[in-house]
């Protein structure tokens, strides 16, 4: 029945919607506990993690659902297998903004410089998965198409990054370990911006049935 | 080759069946034309108007006959016609199974195929004998007798006709069976049933042998329905053909004539006016 | 409102053939049941029990309860018992000589009423609960079998409606109708549940799917599995609920 479908979709998006503010707040508190290298705030942010596994779950049982009782087909089917993988993408980057809150653990402070691009990483890489999410719920292909060039200048960020780190790893090999975290921090930010741009992947794939491959 | 074998053994059947159809034809065109052939010329208005002449004189006409045919006709129908359609009804809606309509089946079945004339015999002595009168009557049961087998198998198979479904479609909607009987299956099957009697009706239009004991005949106007023997147009066919005068076999050709075209009406009424209203 | 029915140890034969055996199940108001199975099941007879249209048919017994809305069924006059417990067919069957107005009031107007402003009103409002009356108000007395198959199911279900039950049994009421006119009548279904408990007999699971809130399997004559359709199609606890479900027979 075609009402029970859209109802469904309409559960889907607030799902995702609920998911990714979730993840928002992961992401963002983790990186607030590593600029501050505040251990407790980063073993609370580890704890959150349940949190988005359990939306990850819903939105696999919701599409499960779906495609068990109202046979979708067409772009139907493709809006519900993109939730499930969204959901995914979702998941992961929020793994990986936890992974972010346990470099936080074996950092040995204070930081040996001032934290500049990780942040605009940071700041670039989050708006980068609410656009997807966006685009996402307003079907938006423009929105979408447009990742790629923002995870572009996320991948030159993180060039950027990395190599300000082996510079300062070279002359004081003291940094050596703070920097090789710091490396990993950036790399984190760098698959997130992925992440975020595979939404976008299936965003065009729910408007065209076409694989498009934003990140190249 | 076997093509050309199939094509030659093809076009032979069909020109078989082609001949057997017009061959079929034959004998009802031949009789048709004949008998408007020699029955034209002797009807006027005073066929339709006039009793029959005095024997040995000109003239003269068939109106007792021709209403007393109609007489008789609409007697039959009174009775023939709701019997039959109700002991239908009974025995489709009611009790399709048992050994009584299985039995009351096969006995309409045998009715169908006994001699007209012998049900013409049995009436006699059954009303005849005991009012001591030729009447209409007894010739309007007669014919009523022939008729009833006649119209419960044409009921009975216009009923069939209805879907159960129709059937179940009343009982869903919680409606009595007299109601869904009434108001649902006998409407549905209406033009069918109607046809049916109207065919039945021409069927026994024609018959001349049980009206001979019954209704007898009569050269003049009939009074009474019970006590007075009554003409009808096959009885009268029948009594002057027979005769050795000329004049009354030229008044024959036009009495079946005339006949003829009464059951052709009814026929044509029966087949035309209840299609024309099905779609 | 719909009612809830309370089907206990129910066998019901036709002939010396067992159809039903010994059926235990709870039906519960306002919701929508779908009863799924292979052919020969005894889906169809199991819906035909609730309203005793199995009684009608020569040679059949039943035996067991049915309890409705706390009373059992087989204390009533069966012919007043469907005014409560409707049913749709297979097949559309609207009266032949009958027009799309008197179809609908069919029901009513054959119990006894005469009212022609009631009538009027019911029609309408039958009609418009099964999503038909914007289709036909102009031709309410042209035949309802002018009407296409979709419509002429739709015209049935109006007929049903009419007579007021608060339990509505459909039996495979799509099977005989296209794509577009068998989403209408799920559409329609749907929408109809809120005023009427629904039992929807289907050979197609998929419909059961999209439709019901419960689905009952049955198999020879049993129920085999009966619960939330969400449970059913993704996490069936009886084997053969999963094999018919997926196809491996039937």
């Amino acid at each position: 029945m075609r009402q029970t479908l859209n109802e469904g979709q309409q559960v889907l998006t607030t799902l995702l919607k609920e998911m990714g503010e979730e993840v928002t707040r992961i992401l963002q508190g983790s990186m607030k506990a590593l600029y501050s290298l505040d251990r407790t705030q980063a073993e609370y942010w580890i704890s959150e993690d349940q949190k988005v596994n359990d939306y990850e779950r819903q939105v696999d049982d919701e599409c499960v659902l779906l495609i068990a009782t109202q046979q979708p087909v067409a772009k139907d089917l493709r809006k519900i297998i993109s939730a499930m993988k969204i959901s995914t993408d979702l998941e992961r980057i929020a793994d990986l903004a936890i992974d972010i809150a346990k470099i936080v653990r074996r950092i040995e402070g204070p930081l040996c410089k001032p934290l500049v691009d990780i942040p605009r990483m940071a700041e670039e890489a989050l708006k980068m998965m609410r656009q997807g999410l966006e685009a996402y719920s307003r079907e938006d292909m423009v929105l979408a198409q447009n990742l790629a060039e923002l995870d572009d200048a996320v991948d030159h960020l993180y060039n950027q990054v990395v190599r300000d780190l082996v510079i300062i790893m070279t002359q004081e090999p003291n940094n050596l370990d703070q920097g090789m975290h710091l490396t990993f921090v950036a790399r984190y930010l760098e698959r997130i911006a992925d992440h975020a741009t595979n939404i976008g992947e299936n965003v065009i794939y729910i408007a065209t049935a076409e694989r498009k491959d934003l990140n190249y | 080759m076997i093509n050309v074998r199939r094509n030659f053994v093809n076009k032979l059947m069909l020109g078989i069946f082609a001949a057997a159809t017009f061959l079929a034809l034959v004998p009802l065109f031949a009789l048709l034309g004949y008998v408007i052939k020699n029955g034209i010329t002797s009807l006027n208005l005073d066929f339709f108007i006039k009793l029959p002449a005095v024997m040995g004189m000109t003239g003269g006409g068939m109106a007792n006959a021709i209403e007393g045919t109609l007489i008789l006709i609409a007697i039959a129908s009174i009775i023939g016609i709701p019997i039959g359609i109700l002991v239908a009804i009974y025995l489709t809606e009611y009790d399709r199974y048992s050994w009584l309509s299985t039995t009351v089946r096969f006995t309409t079945d045998v009715l169908t195929g006994i001699p007209s004339i012998i049900i013409g015999i049995v009436v006699s002595m059954a009303i005849v004998s005991k009012t001591k009168h030729f009447s209409a009557f007894a010739g309007g049961v007669a014919l009523a007798v022939i008729m009833i087998p006649l119209v419960i198998r044409s009921t009975e198979e216009m009923l069939k006709l209805v879907p159960h479904a129709i059937r179940e479609a009343g009982y869903a909607l919680g409606i009595s069976q007299r109601r869904i009987i009434l108001n649902i299956v006998l409407p549905t099957a209406a033009k069918g049933i109607i046809t049916g009697a109207m065919l039945a009706v021409a069927r026994v239009s024609g018959e001349t042998a049980p009206l001979l004991f019954t209704a007898l005949g009569n050269q003049y106007w009939t009074h009474s329905l019970f006590k007075d023997p009554i003409a009808s147009l096959p009885v009268q066919i029948y009594t002057y053909a027979t005769s050795p005068y000329d004049e009354w076999h030229r008044q024959a050709w036009a009495g079946s004539l005339v006949l003829i075209a009464i059951i052709l009406c009814l026929n044509l009424i029966a087949r035309f006016a209840f299609r024309s209203r099905s779609n | 409102m719909g009612q809830s029915l309370s089907i206990r140890q129910l066998e019901a034969w036709y002939g010396t053939n067992q159809t039903l055996k010994g059926i235990n199940m709870e039906i519960a108001a306002n919701q929508v049941t779908a009863i799924i199975g292979p052919s020969g099941c005894g889906k169809s007879t199991f819906v035909r029990c609730i309203n005793r249209m199995h009684e009608t048919l020569p040679g059949s017994k039943v035996k067991g309860e049915i309890i409705l809305n706390g009373e059992s069924i087989y204390g009533q006059d069966p012919v007043s018992l469907r005014k409560t417990v409707g049913m749709v067919f297979q097949k559309p069957n609207p009266f032949p000589s009958m027009t799309i107005f008197e179809n609908v009031v069919a029901g009513v107007k054959l119990n006894g009423m005469r009212n022609k402003q009631n009538l009027q009103a019911i029609a309408e409002k039958s009609l418009r609960m099964a999503a038909l009356w914007d289709e036909v108000k102009d031709r309410l007395n042209y035949s309802g079998m002018s009407l296409s198959g979709g419509q002429q199911q739709r015209l049935c279900i109006a007929r049903a409606l009419a007579v007021e039950p608060s339990v509505l049994l459909m039996d495979e009421p799509a099977s005989a109708l296209d794509p577009i006119a068998t989403m209408r009548i799920e559409e329609l279904v749907g929408q109809l549940k809120s005023e009427y408990t629904i039992v929807i007999v289907t050979h197609n699971m998929q419909q059961a799917a999209r439709i019901a809130d419960t689905t009952a399997f049955f198999l020879n004559g049993e129920l085999v599995e009966h619960g939330p359709t969400s449970e059913i199609f993704t996490n069936p606890r009886d084997k053969r609920t999963e094999d018919y479900i997926t196809g491996r027979f039937g």
